[in-house]
């Protein structure tokens, strides 16, 4: 008996949306592009190590707009997994699982990351 | 009661027979990360616009490589632990999730190991 291809549950496109459930797949999403963005990490290294010519090439890289683009969305990504990642622990001590909480939690959660990516690129 | 044997209960390893250590090496890699990420980014703002040499004496510091390294180690540790989470859940054919399970681990300690290198030269003067 085939035991592939059969249906998985639940069946994600008869639920509405809820801020929980897609916090928790943010915190996945933001997971891979970060560790997709330690491309980026060692590229840098590399051309640092390489001397102060690579340096150079890499910096105007880093500068131009689709990058920079790119390193804005990162950022976001860093500061949310991080500020989840922190409610992820609180939750490993087995508090703040009420509907009440998980709701207030989350919505730091987003704040939190918004308010330091911005922060971070003013003053950057 | 529990219907497990005495001994799978002593050993404590389950039905993924590796008990809590992915758990737990999760849990103390992102425990360091936030320390080390916060002071990272902290260090990335201060070397924006800066040229080789500043960034060369800043990371020749002894405390800076460490926590380099550090850094470097923990952040691959902890991103080869998630993406494998990543792969089981959502790759279910065997041969395929094996085979991305090998070549995400040799690329992340590929990637882990380059950028070491890198920091190391920097380091001990090779840059």
């Amino acid at each position: 008996m085939p035991t592939d291809n059969r249906p998985l549950s639940p069946h994600l496109q008869v639920y509405r949306p809820q801020l929980t459930a897609v916090l928790s797949i943010t915190h996945r999403l933001t997971g891979v592009a970060l560790a997709v963005g330690t491309l980026v990490l060692v590229y840098w290294l590399v051309a640092a190590a390489d001397g102060a010519d690579s340096y150079r090439a890499a910096q105007a890289v880093l500068d131009s707009w689709l990058v920079k683009l790119l390193l804005f969305g990162w950022t976001f990504a860093l500061y949310y997994h991080l500020a989840n990642g922190l409610r992820h622990l609180y939750w490993d001590t087995g508090n703040g699982f009420d509907l009440e909480t998980v709701y207030l939690s989350g919505k730091i959660v987003v704040g939190m990351a918004a308010i330091l990516t911005v922060l971070t690129w003013i003053i950057a | 009661m529990s219907i497990r044997t005495p001994l799978a209960q002593a050993k404590g390893l389950g039905s993924a027979k590796e008990g809590v250590a992915h758990w737990w090496a999760q849990r103390l890699t992102a425990v360091a990360l936030v320390p080390l990420v916060i002071w990272f980014v902290i260090s990335l703002i201060g070397l924006v616009g800066q040229d080789h040499a500043a960034l060369v004496s800043w990371l020749q510091s002894p405390i800076q490589t460490a926590l380099m390294v550090l850094l470097l180690v923990a952040t691959f540790y902890h991103a080869q632990l998630g993406l494998q989470v990543v792969i089981e859940d959502y790759v279910h054919s065997e041969g395929t999730k094996v085979a991305s399970l090998l070549g995400m681990k040799f690329v992340t300690f590929l990637l882990g190991a380059i950028a070491v290198v890198s920091v190391l030269r920097i380091a001990f003067g090779g840059a």
